[in-house]
């Protein structure tokens, strides 16, 4: 038993992120940690890692008690963590990342070439080929990751931690990446898988445990058990997910025709991008985080002009586009970041309710018209299933679901022609995502044109009608539901199919 | 440690905190007039029969609240954009100087057109001198603390430059000094014989707009958004640096108002130390207020307190007047702890 | 021509390193506080804090380098109480830095009335002393402008040199620059976010008051209220126009130096009786605000600089 997790409990105000929770792991084994959003998963991990410290409950590394609330600590007993969000620095390089804080703070020297010779050694032995020497603002996601991985491994960790490892990759790189933590377990680490994809579950984990509600719902020996098993331990009672059939195209609502971005903002730029959105349909956007979502989503918000190629929307060349225009033009849209881009956090549901339409619908000469804001937040709350105690309260204290339910109505409420859905569902809880999944099928019903843009290949491939892959900037051309599977799809995502529709033309 | 925000903080909560700080920072300055060798009780008693123990007392309190309503205002606007206005100083110095100007014989119209005339250049002119910092902010990204400091230093050497050259008074007996304000240039007092001019009720005045424009019109609500949070106020539509520059103009403006009203007002004409640094007190003000327009009333009521009780305690307990500056700044910076505490919960973990 | 007389002249380049040493000094702090993620706006407080401590304890009957010490230690309080504020519990670093500046100033003028109450002009300390370095001060220009001046200096340009070694070749050097690009990352190798900062911002602190010290013990022999003048924020600009990193603020300080001599030399010359004197008294901080404004395309600053951290924000 390298790693023994007993009786945790955490919690946080009111909320309890882990009730009791316990978990053994073994030498040389991948113990998956399976459940949704919410269920618990990395703040059980974090407590592990000593980010947090417990209420209640210890844990254990080769059989000694670990100090609660001191990553240093873990890090010493062996274990090394692979956080969903990396903890790196851009203007660092690589092997600055990975000796930080390996040496005494008050030691006389780097010591980098013995560093780099032995991350050189490290990258064989696993597979994680990367260079020392470079910027780390230079790398790809896929990249980044291995030099998360390295930074455990490069501290001897004998226990690695992974959350989430796959969300930002390539079907092909996780491949890879399920070749590394192989290897890893044949050279005796254990591994902690956290997840909440079931087929990689059973492919790469020994055991499972899932959580729920913070709770240990089930421990189950991959060998004996089935997907299906596993969906209905994760959640019970969800709600009825809903069903996406094929609909014809109506008519074309935007139009970009080889357009390119500016690189100023920062973020990579789109170039040359021609694709269509169709009335009664749900586009949607596969492809590595990093690749230009950012700047395809900042060009339909309006946030971002073309400066390149041509903008149509309907039969209209748009000038002068900003988020203004964007939104008179009928252009509802969920960003990416609700915490950061979608909501003010001191402000009150009111005043999120209104902030689109703070000049128009809800102002005349200046005076903002506060009885008129109320009932309309009233109204979303009502009509969107907002849980809040009214609103006069401050957006940061709602959870994430309701946030996005209120960005939701926010859009909706406004009878949009064309609706940008960026990340719809990050983060959320079984029975939101549901939710939003429904509203935004119930929208394309009605006519709208939904650009869905997603990390998630299985939502891609669920929602959409027609779908696009963006890489480093370029967009593929479009295949219909069903045309094409997802190895398909992680070809383009890893730029393959694009060198071939260049040679074509 | 940990902060954890607090999701409906009890009254008690949101009262405490800043009470202590004010009282912890009496305790300080009353532990500091110690070591100068006054007895507090005496110190304090003094400073409140200084600054509230007569009419003569009260008025001059009022009279020195005037420019700091003013100044307070003006960074409480921009602080609450996000615009850190660290330059009220020299906006005050600018109001000052177009009050001088205009107002000592070069356009000669009644005083019911004359002093709307000043009011409105000087505002102007003050919210222009902010509006350069605004813009270097806006396109460039120049950090505007720094540049609205540099600027006081700027404006105050171009100050000297006006006194001791085009602006200086050629009857002042070779002193850096303006001409006085022709009487149609000055403001009137609020009530024969007493000795509180209208730039006080002109004060109050601006502190109610900025508090109508704060919380009934789409500006304050741009302005609050932008301070708040800027990328989600650029997402929902709101032109965030059009936004920021209307900010500079009314705090720039703002500051400019101080100047104009005690050269108006108070002095009647225009020397170097027209401020002992009420833009920077400004800040202290505005803070203590928690950037509430109307709450820069009552702190800029206690700030002026403070020092008009100083300046009489110091001449009669023998204790420096730089007291009161330790007050205030200490005031400062634990009123923002204060505020954080009412807000959060710290958790050590 | 009288311009280029001046140029050439040793006094003047001289004047210019002198002129220069306490700014090094305080750009230095300045830039290892911001490096760390720490915007330090109490800066001009703390070099006033800084000259008045050194110069009084000199008076008091201290040494010289005892003064020095006391000036640092002054300094490294007020740091203290900065780190505090802005790195434990986050506060604005606006807010929390004109507010140091603020009682640090007030806090001075209070003692120094305290301390000497009755006096009229402040008394005079025996200051460092020139020390010509053997054979390198007897090069022509350079060695008297160079090295013909006092201990205080050498060790401006000694700590210059420390620092950039430090920073680029150290582990606690990589530590202090990886928590001012992404505290996450350091928390995450183990390391204390809180400690590193509050550690960057007091030993910078503790800079800029020897900066100070500089003025009162080295550049003149006594204290003056408004002797800080703005050379704090002066510093601020320094640390953006050196692009954050010590060799090139050094050159900065130096060149922002020249400038400033030049134009003393300037007044003294047949211009400076047609130009008004506060002309050329305005040229630093005039130069500053240019040197920001050239600056910011290309700065690259701290990535976290001015963005608290808060462990269990998500």
């Amino acid at each position: 038993m390298v790693l023994r997790l007993s009786k945790i409990t955490k919690r946080f105000g009111k909320v309890v992120a882990n009730d009791a929770v316990s978990l053994d792991l073994a030498r040389g084994e991948v113990v998956a940690l399976l459940g949704e959003n919410g269920a618990g998963k990395t703040t059980l991990m974090n407590i592990l890692f000593g980010q947090y410290a417990a209420d209640e409950g210890f844990v254990e590394v080769f059989g000694h008690r670990l100090p609660p609330g001191s990553p240093r600590a873990a890090l010493e007993a062996g274990v090394g963590m692979v956080h969903q969000h990396f903890t790196l620095a851009e203007n660092l390089t690589v092997w600055e990342n990975i000796t930080l804080g390996t040496m005494p703070l008050f030691g006389r020297s780097l010591a980098a070439r013995g560093a780099k010779a032995r991350i050189r050694d490290l990258a064989a032995d696993f597979k994680l080929a990367v260079d020392p020497d470079a910027l780390v603002s230079d790398l790809t996601v896929g990249e980044r990751q291995r030099v998360e991985i390295l930074k455990a491994l490069y501290r001897d960790a004998r226990i690695l931690i992974l959350d989430e490892p796959t969300a930002v990759l390539t079907p092909q790189e996780a491949d890879g990446l399920f070749a590394t933590l192989r290897k890893a377990v044949e050279q005796g680490l254990s591994v902690v898988f956290i997840s909440h994809k079931l087929h990689e579950v059973m492919a790469i984990a020994d055991r499972v445990v899932v959580l729920r509600h913070g709770r240990l719902a089930a421990t189950r020996k991959t060998a004996e058990t089935t997907r299906e098993e596993l969906a209905s331990l994760m959640v019970i009672g969800a709600t009825q997910s809903p069903e996406f059939a094929t609909r014809p195209a109506g008519p074309a609502l935007m139009t970009l025709t080889g357009v390119g971005t500016g690189t100023d903002m920062g973020g990579v730029p789109l170039r040359d991008v021609t694709m269509t959105l169709h009335g009664g349909q749900i586009t949607g956007l596969a492809g590595v985080s990093g690749n230009g979502q950012a700047a395809l989503s900042d060009l339909v918000a309006g946030l971002l002009a073309p400066t390149a190629g041509q903008m149509q929307l309907a039969e209209v060349q748009v000038a002068n586009w900003s988020p203004r225009q964007a939104l008179a033009h009928g252009i509802a849209r969920i960003p990416e970041d609700r915490h950061k881009t979608g909501t003010i956090a001191d402000f009150d549901l009111t005043e999120n309710a209104m902030l689109e339409q703070y000049n128009t619908e809800f102002a005349h000469r200046g005076w903002i018209n506060w009885r008129k804001a109320r009932v309309h937040a009233e109204r979303l709350i009502d009509t969107y299933d907002i849980r809040c105690p009214g609103p006069d309260t401050r957006i940061r204290l709602l959870s994430g679901g309701n946030m996005q339910k209120l960005i939701l109505g926010r859009a909706l409420e406004t009878d949009p022609t064309i609706i940008l859905a960026n990340q719809p569902v990050r983060g959320l809880d079984i029975g939101a995502v549901n939710y939003v999944h429904t509203r935004l099928g119930e929208a394309r019903d009605r006519g709208a044109a939904v650009l869905l843009i997603s990390e998630d290949l299985d939502e891609i491939m669920k929602l959409s009608d027609v779908i696009h892959v963006i890489s480093e900037g370029r967009l593929s051309p479009g295949f219909a539901r069903g045309s094409i599977d997802a190895a398909g799809l992680g070809a383009w995502m890893a730029g393959d199919g694009f060198a071939e529709a260049t040679h074509a033309s | 440690m940990r902060l954890e925000p607090i999701s409906n903080p009890t009254l008690a909560r949101r009262v405490v905190p800043p009470a202590v700080a004010i009282a912890a920072s009496f305790l300080i300055a009353a532990l500091l007039a110690m070591i100068a060798g006054g007895n507090p009780f005496q110190v304090f008693g003094l400073i409140i029969q200084g600054a509230l123990g007569s009419k003569f007392a009260i008025l001059e309190t009022l009279n020195r609240a005037t420019p700091l309503i003013f100044t307070g205002l003006a960074v409480a606007v921009a602080f609450r954009a996000k615009l850190w206005n660290i330059g009220a100083e020299a906006q005050l110095y600018m109001g000052a100087v177009v009050t001088v100007v205009l107002g000592t014989g070069a356009v000669a119209w009644p005083a019911g057109l004359l002093l709307p005339l000043i009011v409105v250049v000087a505002v102007l002119a003050g919210g222009i001198l902010l509006l350069v910092p605004a813009v270097l902010k806006t396109r460039l990204g120049v950090d505007e603390v720094v540049t609205t400091l540099l600027f006081n230093f700027i404006f105050l050497l171009f100050v000297s430059y006006l006194l001791e050259g085009p602006l200086k008074d050629p009857m002042g007996m070779g002193w850096p000094k303006s001409a006085r304000l022709v009487s149609e240039a000055r403001l009137p007092r609020i009530v024969d014989g007493l000795r509180l001019h209208w730039g006080f009720g002109l004060a109050l005045i601006a502190a109610a707009a900025i508090w109508v424009i704060d919380r009934f019109t789409t500006l304050g609500f741009e302005m609050r958004a932008v301070g708040q949070n800027a990328e989600a106020a650029r997402f929902a539509g709101i032109p965030v640096n059009p936004v920021i520059l209307k900010t500079a103009l009314l705090s720039g403006g703002l500051a400019a108002m101080a100047g104009f009203s005690e050269v108006a007002g108070l002095k009647g004409s225009l020397t170097q130390d027209l401020s002992p640094g009420y833009g920077y007190t400004g800040i202290v003000v505005a803070m203590l207020a928690l950037l509430h327009p109307l709450g820069v009333v009552v702190a800029a009521l206690f700030v002026a307190a403070i020092f008009v009780g100083a300046d009489s305690m110091s001449r009669a307990a023998g204790v420096p007047t730089y007291l009161a500056d330790i007050m205030l700044a200490t005031a400062l910076l634990l009123t923002v702890l204060a505020i954080l505490i009412t807000k959060f919960r710290v958790r050590r973990d | 021509m009288d311009v280029i007389e001046i140029l050439m002249s040793a006094s003047f380049w001289a004047a210019a390193i002198r002129i220069a040493s306490p700014l090094i000094f305080a750009t230095l702090g300045e830039l290892v506080c911001e490096r760390a993620g720490v915007l330090n706006l109490g800066i001009e407080g703390i070099m006033v804090a800084g000259a008045f401590a050194g110069w009084i304890a000199v008076w008091a009957g201290l040494p010289l380098w005892g003064g020095v010490g006391v000036a640092m230690v002054a300094g490294m309080g007020f740091g203290a109480l900065h780190g505090v504020l802005s790195v434990l519990f986050g506060l604005s670093q606006h807010v929390v830095g004109v507010g140091i500046t603020l009682l640090a100033t007030s806090l001075t003028f209070y003692t120094y009335r305290v301390a000497l109450p009755e006096v009229s002009t402040p008394p005079k300390i025996e200051a460092f002393q020139v020390y010509e370095i053997p054979i390198l001060s007897k090069i022509p220009v350079i060695g008297p402008a160079l090295f013909a001046q006092t201990p205080l200096t050498y060790l401006a340009f000694g700590l210059a040199g420390a620092l950039a070694w430090g920073l680029y070749r150290t582990p606690l050097g990589l530590a202090i620059r990886a928590v001012g690009e992404s505290p996450a990352s350091v928390a995450a190798q183990g390391l204390s976010v809180a400690a590193l900062r509050m550690g960057a911002v007091i030993f910078g602190s503790g800079l800029m008051a020897v900066g100070g010290a500089f003025l009162t013990m080295s550049a003149f022999d006594s204290f003056f209220f408004d002797m800080v003048n703005g050379r704090g924020w002066i510093c601020i600009a320094l640390v953006v126009f050196g692009a954050w990193r010590p060799g090139k603020a050094l050159l900065g300080a130096i060149l922002f130096a020249a400038f400033d001599a030049f134009q003393i030399r300037l007044q003294q010359t047949g211009i400076g009786a047609h130009v008004p004197y506060q002309i050329f008294l305005m040229m630093p901080y005039i130069l500053s605000i240019l040197a920001l404004v050239l600056m910011s395309r290309r700065a690259s600053v701290p990535a976290a600089l001015m963005v608290p951290f808060n462990k269990g924000e998500r």
